[in-house]
């Protein structure tokens, strides 16, 4: 009995804490407040600054011109080349990933197979920077193992008009570690196919492809998509890697904006910031994009 | 007018050194309802599947109207399925699902829509057609499956454990439901489950199946009453087992816990002082004298449990104990803990386990 | 199905390949420092530099605050909204999203405008400030990863139960989250804490930005002005981060199981 009263009053204070809550709101926010003021203070406020900021003059005043002056063609070239590579190493990576993941998930392969694939992803998906670039310029530069490999049976690669310091060299570089992320994942996409699916539909009399158009590839198209858009935004940011590998001869948006942030090499300030919104636009212009397709077209998602 | 439209004949599947399931005959007539009844494990859905396409026999063959099947892939066989999960596409809404397999068939855009509007209106839900599956409850979704699988009229209907997902009341109407659907359209089906109740009670015929075999093939009236093997007399329904022991062979009387039973049949292979085991169905059993039941033993109330209509009564009779169920009523108060009572059954009820 | 079997080992077979010929280059490439022969000479070199030395120390220390930041910031974050407010969960998940989309050098550059030394905040007026907005930094980059690593945590513990079991007996919020929340998310936590490690450990842009001794920008320096070097460093930086995935993966086998989350 004596227990039995001790736990009692131990609740009153738990439940009278529950139900202030309940009146005065702000206890309940406190909670989430340290989380909020930081994201605020040290993601989304210095964000706004740059965006506003592209949109003022040196004076203050609130302008396009910086906007216009994005509409140069050293700035255009950057932008394009950027988009480019991000559009073909997302996509090729989404690709070749997609298809390693569904040979390691539906190919009748043994387990081992895909417990190493996931674990070597997970580990080539945050293999990038620096350290990636050394490894293709060992590997496909001017003096890289198959570089020279290559030339001994008599193909000189180089000569043929490749260049790891080219759009070809870092896409194909870049998908060391989009390609993993894609396998990362996409794989739980795949299993969730359920083999029920694929069974009644043949029950049905549909055959493997009708059942891939119709049924499995509509499943998957969401996450396909914004993991194409994910391998897009990763790509669109990176430089560490473009950097290391061709210092500042590659012309893409991120090398770009960092000599600038380092010494100002457009002479102006506000145009740096155009840059920032400028990456900012195109990375949120393609996840408007797959929001505003996932919600026309996916009416069965819950 | 008895004419056999699915046969198996003599099926084996072995994967690698484990055989699950062996020397499997079965004819199934045109309309007919057959379960394959057993615990997880026996082979039931194995089989099942090799009748769908999805596993090929190790040994033996499968005959649909006259035509070998067994090298036939799924698609090619002409059946409905319905699964577990009911494995509804979520992508595509009611009615698409329906229209499925009129689709890749390539029946013409009208009379699929009439088609999937019919099915529609067949399993009562004919305003959720353009409904997606996630907004289903389980038992709606199960009943478009269903639909979904007899939309291309198939020549055979398949029933994977479809309602062991659902809930017991629903489980209950569905299989009416279902039972109802398979009359009217007269579709030869293979139900699969390892509830008891629902093989008996939806089933022209049961197959109950233990360890790969098929122990007895019959209907539900000979499963339950004249079970062949002692798996498939403690498998379907509830039994009560008595020890005893044999006291005159060739006129069948037993001795069982101090009282002679005279079974009036022949018990071959047994000789005067050996162990029997025999088996009550509860419904065979009462307390006290009761007209038509000639047999009686002593026994003494164990336990007596109050379930509103009738009243759960365990009987000790020597080292064994029964329990029987008796309808309740006002006027008679229920048996009491401790008191001695005769349990009275009619000899002939009495199952002799082998 | 063979053939289906067949096309399955060719994908795999070409994507081993694409993904190991690197690797193999970069690890014979590192060895050919010694004219004539293989030897570790490369290594040797970048073990006993000493700026290698200072600025992996930098980065490990730095990493550490980083994940130290991350925690407080993440795990009280994440059960409040679990206990408390699920309604303002896919607001949570969206910030923690952002740092995927936008790219790490916008977010130092508005760092550097406005925290710079004339701002109301100057952080960067001093050297352990700005090792403060890195820190700072590292973890906004880590956010999409901790978080999603301590929510997966928190998903298979009762969450609810546990708070009121523990106010039950007395405890106060800093208790609860101490001693009961964190060890039964741990496990997610230290996953989190590890990818943390492996993305901030050869982090270049931001730590070249504020101008901070890192790991990352001395690797681009020797990249820059060395032959052999640099392929040893990559081969070093692979081994931490596989170092570091390997942990996780061991970390995973202890993860409490849950009818959320049976199959690991």
């Amino acid at each position: 009995m004596a227990h039995l009263s001790d736990t009692e009053t131990a609740i009153e204070p738990a439940v009278a804490k529950a139900a202030d809550g309940n009146f005065r709101l702000p206890t309940h926010w406190l909670g989430v407040a340290p989380f909020f003021i930081f994201a605020l203070m040290f993601l989304i406020f210095p964000t706004i600054y740059l965006v506003v900021g592209a949109f003022q003059n040196n004076q203050g005043e609130w302008t396009l011109e910086n906007i216009a002056n994005l509409f140069q063609p050293n700035i255009l070239a950057a932008y394009w080349i950027s988009i480019r590579i991000s559009l073909a190493s997302a996509l090729l990576g989404a690709l070749v990933g997609f298809a390693i993941a569904l040979a390691i998930v539906r190919g009748g392969l043994p387990a081992w197979v895909r417990s190493a694939t996931m674990t070597f992803s997970g580990v080539a998906s945050n293999f990038a920077g620096v350290p990636l670039a050394f490894a293709f310029l060992a590997t496909l530069g001017r003096l890289g193992l198959v570089t020279i490999l290559l030339r001994e049976i008599g193909v000189n690669i180089y000569a043929l008009g490749f260049n790891i310091l080219s759009f070809w060299g870092l896409t194909l570089t870049y998908l060391f570690f989009q390609i993993p992320l894609m396998v990362v994942i996409i794989t739980p996409a795949i299993d969730g196919l359920k083999k029920e699916w694929g069974e009644a539909a043949a029950t049905l009399g549909a055959t493997q492809f009708q059942y891939w158009r119709m049924v499995a590839i509509p499943v998957l198209w969401p996450s396909f998509l914004g993991t194409v858009i994910l391998l897009f935004a990763n790509a669109f940011g990176a430089i560490a890697t473009a950097y290391a590998l061709t210092g500042s001869s590659l012309n893409i948006v991120p090398i770009l904006l960092y000599a600038q942030i380092r010494g100002d090499v457009l002479h102006n300030p506000h145009l740096g910031y155009a840059l920032a919104f400028g990456m900012i636009f195109v990375t949120g212009l393609a996840n408007v994009f797959y929001i505003w397709f996932r919600t026309r077209s996916e009416r069965w998602l819950k | 007018m008895a004419e056999t439209f699915l046969s198996i004949q003599n099926v084996r599947k072995a994967f690698g050194a484990t055989t699950v399931v062996q020397d499997f005959n079965l004819d199934v007539e045109r309309g007919e309802f057959v379960s394959f009844l057993g615990p997880s494990g026996c082979g039931k859905t194995t089989m099942l599947r090799i009748v769908a396409g999805f596993e090929e026999p190790s040994a033996g063959m499968v005959m649909v109207g006259g035509k070998d099947v067994t090298n036939l892939k799924p698609n090619q066989r002409d059946i409905g399925m319905v699964f577990q999960a009911y494995a509804l596409f979520p992508n595509l809404t009611v009615a698409q699902n329906i229209g499925f397999g009129l689709k890749v068939a390539g029946v013409p855009r009208a009379e699929s829509d009439a088609r999937v509007a019919e099915m529609l209106s067949i399993i009562k839900l004919p305003e959720f057609g353009s409904r997606y599956p996630y907004q289903l409850s389980g038992g709606q979704q199960q009943r478009v499956a269903l639909a979904r699988a007899l939309a291309p009229r198939p020549k055979l209907l398949l029933l994977d454990e479809p309602l062991s997902a659902l809930d017991a009341k629903v489980r209950v109407s569905l299989r009416e439901e279902i039972r109802g659907i398979q009359k009217k359209l007269g579709i030869t089906t293979i139900f699969v489950t390892h509830d008891q109740e629902e093989a008996l009670s939806m089933s022209d015929r049961i197959v109950v199946m233990y360890g790969g075999k098929a122990e007895q093939v019959g209907t539900p009236f000979e499963i339950y009453n004249k079970p062949a093997t002692r798996f498939v007399a403690s498998f379907v329904g509830t039994l009560n087992i008595l020890e005893g022991t044999v006291s005159d062979p060739a006129s069948g009387t037993v001795r069982v816990n101090g009282s002679e039973i005279a079974l009036k049949r022949k018990l071959d292979g047994k000789a005067a002082g050996d162990e029997i085991s025999l088996a009550l169905r509860p419904e065979a059993i009462s307390v006290g004298d009761h007209p038509g039941r000639d047999a009686s033993i002593a026994g003494e109330i164990s336990d007596v449990s109050f379930l509103g209509s009738v009243i759960r009564v365990r009987v000790g009779v020597g080292k064994n104990a029964v329990s029987l169920d008796t309808f309740n009523s006002p006027a008679t108060p229920p048996p009491v803990v401790g008191e001695t009572a005769n349990i009275t059954f009619a000899a002939s009820d009495l199952l002799v386990l082998q | 199905m063979k053939t289906g079997r067949f096309w399955a080992w060719l994908t795999f077979a070409v994507g081993a390949a694409y993904f190991f010929i690197p690797l193999i280059a970069t690890f014979e490439f590192s060895l050919r420092m010694r004219r004539g022969e293989y030897s570790f000479d490369a290594y040797r070199v970048v073990f006993g530099d000493i700026r290698f030395q200072e600025t992996f120390g930098y980065s490990v220390v730095v990493a550490c605050f980083t994940i130290l930041l991350g925690v407080l910031l993440v795990v009280p974050t994440a059960y409040w909204i679990r206990l408390r407010m699920p309604h303002i969960r896919p607001v949570v998940e969206f910030i923690t999203l952002l740092p995927l989309i936008i790219p790490a050098i916008v977010i130092v550059f508005g760092y550097i405008r406005m925290y710079g030394s004339s701002s109301p905040l100057p952080f960067l007026a001093t050297r352990r400030g700005t090792d403060l907005l890195l820190i700072i930094g590292y973890a906004t980059l880590a956010l999409p990863y901790m978080y999603r690593a301590v929510d997966t945590g928190l998903r298979t513990i009762d969450v609810r139960t546990l708070t009121e079991a523990a106010q039950i007996l007395g405890a106060g919020w800093t208790t609860i989250i101490a001693r009961i929340i964190l060890p039964n998310v741990l496990i997610a936590v230290l996953s989190g804490a590890f990818l943390t490690f492996a993305i901030v450990i050869g982090e270049f842009t931001m730590a070249s930005l504020l101008n901070r001794p890192a790991f990352g920008p001395y690797l681009q320096n020797i990249g820059a002005n060395r032959a052999y070097e640099p392929a040893a460093l990559a081969v070093i930086a692979f081994a931490i981060t596989w170092g570091c995935m390997a942990v996780i993966q061991l970390l995973s086998r202890f993860a409490p199981k849950s009818a959320n989350n049976p199959s690991h």
